[in-house]
């Protein structure tokens, strides 16, 4: 059912096209206040996700590996060594306007990193930081 | 004649099969989905670096690529794995090792980079032999000539 209804809050947003990190964060933001009434995203918790090592991935332990202590800074793979661009929107435009490929690296990249799908919640804090910093 | 005719085509084709290892442009078929999906953490490599049964073995565990998880919908999967084995090679010494088979491991790729020291593979500048264009500068246009190196201390 949660599934149901993010897809269809991620349709509506796709259809508009591209969309902006503020409407990303948005949607991720009434589906977490969905499961936890009265939640507000928050940079804070957001970086502190960014920097916490999880160590369930050699390779990738944390956010960091790839992306570096800071995410205004361009990064580098962790495995193949390939130059990435910033993650923050602040810094790299195109980064979150897209709902489809931001859907598909949160769950590639949090399944890796994490160990398991990001929740709701940590996606608006995770993109409130990016786009706005602490 | 018939003798500078014969050294005539052997030149001719000596220059091609070089001129083939500089360029390995990216077939013109090539789906959107290619440079998205498979570019996204490496450079999309040419599908004529492996043979067929390697691509389809690759495509088979996305789940387990070479220590990441890059699966795709089915529908993608399919597509780029199509489009993988219709460029594939057909030689045999562009078999890739291992399970799933490395691309950097086949006995062309071996022979193609026999010069290269081996520290300089972990060197931070290239972190990886699937790294192509830490080194080869071009790559990302097809373009693999030795004077387009990166480090100097490669350069022919």
């Amino acid at each position: 059912m949660k599934q149901i209804m993010f897809i269809a809050l991620l349709a509506a947003s796709a259809a508009a096209a591209a969309a902006t990190p503020q409407q990303l964060m948005q949607t991720y933001t009434e589906l977490a206040a969905r499961q936890a009434p009265g939640y507000q995203p928050s940079a804070r918790r957001g970086a502190e996700l960014y920097s916490r090592r999880f160590a369930v991935s050699d390779k990738m332990p944390a956010c960091t590996a790839c992306h570096t202590d800071s995410p205004v800074q361009p990064g580098q793979h962790a495995v193949t060594g390939k130059a990435i661009k910033p993650l923050a929107p602040r810094a790299e435009a195109a980064r979150f306007s897209d709902p489809a490929k931001t859907e598909k690296w949160f769950r590639r990249n949090c399944t890796e990193v994490l160990g398991r799908e990001c929740s709701a919640a940590e996606k608006a804090d995770f993109v409130q930081f990016l786009a706005e910093g602490l | 004649m018939r003798t500078a005719k014969l050294s005539l085509l052997a030149v001719a084709l000596i220059l091609s099969t070089a001129a083939r290892a500089d360029r390995l442009p990216l077939p013109a078929d090539a789906p959107p989905s290619f440079k998205a999906e498979c570019g996204s953490c490496h450079l999309p490599y040419p599908p004529a670096l492996l043979t067929a049964p390697d691509w389809k073995r690759v495509m088979a565990r996305l789940d387990k690529h070479y220590g990441d998880n890059a699966s795709l919908d089915e529908k993608t999967r399919r597509e780029l794995e199509d489009f993988l084995v219709r460029h594939a090679s057909a030689r045999s010494r562009m078999a890739g090792e291992g399970d799933p088979p490395r691309l950097t491991a086949s006995a062309w790729f071996r022979r193609e980079h026999r010069q290269v020291p081996q520290a300089l593979w972990r060197d931070a500048r290239v972190k990886s032999a699937s790294n192509c264009t830490a080194c080869h500068s071009r790559a990302e246009q097809g373009s693999y000539r030795g004077r387009e190196i990166a480090l100097p201390e490669l350069r022919d």
